[in-house]
């Protein structure tokens, strides 16, 4: 189905499914511990045995020998295979750093070997007795140092916030200069890791010249052109199989060396594999979200109307890494005539800075709406009434392109309601309850929509059930019961009549889930097949598919009810098709808004920072499954307040590695750090979008809410630190007097 | 100690019997497995999750003898005779808990991953309470304890869970002490 004419009435509009705040239908599963992850899946094939990943120990140079012989003696030890027997590998799809092979050593923890054997135990014992002879060179690891002279790089991140290295509009210096109120000020975000909970896993496991994994990841037809290009075999001899993955954001996108080692370690030993990699090598071996240095200057009249702005992010990679996008929100979030975004990049020799959750919006928003905070000081504005002023409903770089449908300002006026925000004391730092200096913060939230072609197969059996089957993946947000809720909607059926298989390279592509386009793509696919399952239903049934309802288990049409059951009595009814989106996110800017709203409390003595209400309203088309979306958006807040005040990967500027790389000391917010989360949907569609009229909830939620937080503390304390995360010995000398 | 000395013998092997879920097991086990190992590559029970097999997740969460610990930091041969329960142990899909059920009334997750733990550890949380055991937050170590969101949030720390489902989960075990009291 081509979606190139905005969406009309159709049969979603119903909501008597779509739309309500269901349960999820893998719910039970996942609370009982029956739903199977990568590393679990004793049950696809026999004989398993365990591989052990070693990460190189230095962070750039030659690995010059790797002594196995211990090793390959060791007890239950079944094959060990290194680098340096391995010819260096293809990369997959939008991998920067190679996965595997060769001598070179790109950076820390990189895979030098696997280790195979009968157990875990063993596997990781004999790991310990490979010695390794390295010829380390120097390299660049320390970000501030490399950041001057580096140079504008254009970027497509593949999740919708690339751009050119260097865009303007008008005149910005020009108009700067002229300004009677500016702003120019620096922040910097640090390195964050993805850190989700289940690391990267795969069961690998050969039939003659053929491959299958059972891993975590969250684009699948990505993952299996990947693994057949640097494996170098047929795509058609590869299956990856995904059905539950514990966590992503962003860190399963690519195929990572689990899926590559547990692959070759299975050929070495002749028997399947598996691989998880270890929760001290994740940090350094995988991907994170790259450190990043901006500059924003603001330049307004008095009355706060915002003339020229300008936006400027450098950060570091690897040779062939992009950089963060983190400018991208700065082109359409506010009007202005004069304007300047600038992509920078230096040379890092750090691990692949890669996306994650936002990449671009989540470090873009922390600093950005801190500006507009500091601006809004400036201009004696309440930094609500400030947003509003600047609002606009056009693209300001192409103003002939309006917004599809744009409610910030509904977003900020109801959660400025909502969270009491008229109560605040704009002075900073007067406001005490007991040990606590209290203060409020507000950000506005922006990520763009996009959409991805997706196709399902739906299947109709005799007992009128349908199965649904697309290789979309499910990564805690929400996909089974979305697509059975849309499934369910199409076919009049009940949701307990809809089954739902994800994950499966042998099921129709899928948009897959990342850049928050994973939820209206997908569903928008299973819209497009059950379309057409519709027709074929109706044709099987004799009726004239314009006349037939589906409602309550049963085609009607006339008079006429037949259970819908009934028309797969003679043999099963299937349909598949693909949503294929025209041009209409061209002609049309697809964006998604909110406004965070957060109370903190600040020590007086100490300055620990405490969160203790937080607010976000979000305008976002039709929410599908407001418990689920829900549930995106407090996630996305919890860990955006993890990157305003705890989370940084602490990098060793002389070694050139992440110190802090296990869950000790990678610090991500706990139960204690996060307070009731509220969350308002606007109630809204967006027929530009697709045939389901939503977007995107799933990073939305973390855009804007770091900022939020920090301009709180500066509220409670009066204290602007401009570089996170705001940890408290960045406040403690600064603290006003406790008496 | 180079590494060269350190060449591995033969792994030393130990039998071991715990009672997981109600039902006695008997284990030959190389004595360097973890108790989370022990389920979840032996027995099979892999509900309690592995996230980072050093205690500082809590995804592993299991009740031993009436306690939650974090079973990958425990070897298995140390729990000889121990009755534990796992997540598996607690209710099946379709004979939930209430604890599980109040998980899913309250989408108290989003990837499933750290949940068997968060639930493993909410109902030993509660159990803790009701027996009196004092946290960091309890204010008045002679009174009952109260089932606040402050007492479970300090309890639950724990258990991390990456896609923030931690609103939620409060609502859950909420829910559930209230229904107990
Ligand atoms: S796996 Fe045991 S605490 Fe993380
Ligand atoms: S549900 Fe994903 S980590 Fe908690």
């Amino acid at each position: 189905m081509k979606f190139d004419t905005p969406a009309g009435q159709n049969p979603i509009d119903q909501l008597k499914v779509v739309g309500k705040p269901t349960d999820r239908i893998d719910g039970k599963y996942k609370t009982t511990g029956t739903a199977p992850y990568a590393y679990e899946r004793h049950d696809v094939v026999p004989n398993q045995a365990y591989g052990y990943v070693l990460g190189s120990g230095i962070s750039k140079g030659r690995v010059r020998a790797i002594h196995v012989e211990d090793a390959k003696r060791a007890p239950g030890v079944l094959a060990v295979v290194t680098t340096l027997e391995t010819p260096r590998l293809e990369r997959g799809t939008m991998n920067t750093a190679y996965l595997f092979g060769g001598d070179a050593i790109q950076h820390y923890h990189q895979a030098i070997a696997v280790v195979v054997a009968e157990t875990f135990e063993q596997a990781r014992a004999a790991a310990f007795l490979v010695e390794v002879d390295y010829a380390a060179e120097a390299g660049k690891f320390d970000l501030a140092a490399e950041a001057k002279g580096a140079p504008p790089v254009p970027s497509d991140s593949g999740e919708g916030s690339g751009g050119d290295g260097e865009e303007r509009v008008g005149d910005f210096e020009g108009a700067f200069a002229q300004a009677p109120v500016t702003l120019d000020e620096t922040y910097t975000t640090a390195d964050e890791s993805h850190a989700m909970m289940e690391p990267h896993a795969t069961v690998a496991a050969w039939d003659g010249d053929k491959l299958t994994l059972w891993t975590s990841n969250q684009m699948i037809a990505w993952g299996h052109g990947s693994i057949a290009k640097i494996l170098g075999i047929p795509k058609a001899n590869v299956r990856i199989d995904s059905p539950y993955v514990g966590g992503g954001f962003g860190g399963k996108l690519f195929v990572r060396a689990d899926a590559v080692l547990a692959a070759l370690g299975a050929k070495a030993a002749g028997r399947p594999v598996k691989v998880a990699l270890t929760r001290p090598l994740i940090a350094n071996n995988t991907t994170h979200r790259p450190a990043t240095i901006q500059r924003v200057r603001i330049g307004a009249t008095q009355d706060g109307t915002i003339t020229a702005i300008a936006h400027e992010s450098t950060s570091g990679n690897l040779p062939d890494g992009d950089p963060e996008t983190a400018v991208s929100q700065t082109k359409l979030l506010y009007a202005g005539a004069n304007r300047l975004t600038a992509m920078k990049l230096a040379h890092l020799d750090l691990p692949e800075g890669n996306a994650m959750r936002a990449p671009g919006e989540a470090p873009g928003l922390m600093v950005l709406e801190v500006a507009m905070d500091e601006m809004a000081e400036k201009l004696g504005l309440d930094p609500v009434a400030f947003r509003i002023r600047n609002d606009t409903q056009v693209d300001p770089q192409a103003p002939e392109r309006p917004f599809s449908h744009r409610d910030l300002v509904g977003c900020l006026r109801l959660g400025a309601d909502t969270f009491g925000w008229a109560k605040r004391n704009p002075r900073p730092g007067q406001v005490r309850d007991g040990q606590w200096l209290v203060g409020l913060g507000m950000a506005a939230a922006f990520r763009n929509n996009m959409v991805l072609k997706s196709g399902a197969r739906v299947r109709l059996d005799g007992s009128g059930t349908v199965t649904v089957e697309t290789d979309m993946t499910d990564v805690g947000t929400g996909s089974y019961t979305i697509i059975a809720q849309t499934a369910a909607e199409m076919m009049g059926l009940p949701l307990d009549k809809i089954v739902v298989r994800l994950g499966d390279s042998d099921f129709p592509v899928s948009s897959g889930s990342g850049g928050q386009f994973g939820a209206n793509s997908s569903t928008a696919g299973v819209y497009a097949a059950c379309v057409k399952l519709r027709e074929a239903v109706a044709q099987r049934l004799g009726i004239n598919s314009a006349d037939a309802v589906f409602a309550d288990g049963a085609v009607r049409a006339g008079n006429r009810a037949v259970p819908l059951g009934e028309a797969a009595a003679q043999g099963a009814l299937s349909a598949e098709d693909t949503i294929e989106f025209g041009d209409l996110a061209k002609k049309q800017q697809q964006s998604t808004f909110g406004a965070h709203f957060v109370e903190v409390g600040v020590d007086a003595d100490t300055a620990e920072i405490r969160v203790r209400r937080m607010l976000a309203v979000c305008a976002a088309g039709r929410i599908l499954n407001p418990k689920s979306a829900r549930s995106q958006v407090i996630g996305g807040m919890t860990m955006g307040t993890g990157a305003a005040l705890m989370e940084e990967l602490a990098v060793d500027t002389k070694r050139g590695f992440f110190a802090n790389h296990d869950l000790a000391g990678y610090e991500v917010p706990v139960h204690a750090d996060i307070p009731h989360q509220e969350v308002i949907f606007l109630d809204e569609v967006d027929p530009m979008s697709s045939p389901m009229k939503a977007k995107g909830v799933g990073e939305l939620g973390i855009c804007g809410v770091g900022a939020a937080v920090a301009n709180a503390v500066y509220n409670a304390t009066g204290i602007r630190v401009r570089d996170y995360p705001l940890t408290l010995d960045k406040f403690l000398e600064r603290m006003p007097d406790a008496a | 100690m180079s590494r060269r000395d350190r060449v591995a013998d033969a792994p030393v092997m130990a039998k071991v019997g715990l009672t997981v879920n109600g039902q006695r097991r008997e284990l030959d086990l190389d004595i360097r497995t973890s108790l989370l190992d022990a389920a979840r590559e032996h027995l099979h029970l892999t509900g309690s999750k592995k996230g980072c097999d050093h205690g500082q997740c809590g995804a592993c969460t299991m009740i031993v003898d009436g306690r939650r610990i974090n079973a990958c930091l425990t070897l298995a041969v140390m729990h000889q005779g121990s009755e534990i329960t796992t997540i598996e142990g607690l209710g099946q899909p379709d004979n939930l808990h209430p604890m599980q059920a109040a998980f899913v009334k309250h989408d108290g997750y989003q990837c499933g991953y750290c949940t068997p733990g968060q639930i493993c550890s909410g109902v030993a949380v509660l159990a803790e309470i009701e027996a009196g055991i004092p946290s960091h937050v309890t204010a008045d170590l002679n009174a009952p304890i109260e089932v606040s969101a402050a007492e479970i949030r300090e309890r639950m720390s724990g258990n991390i869970c990456r896609c923030g489902a931690y609103s939620n989960i409060v609502e859950a075990m909420t829910a559930v002490a209230g229904r107990q009291a």
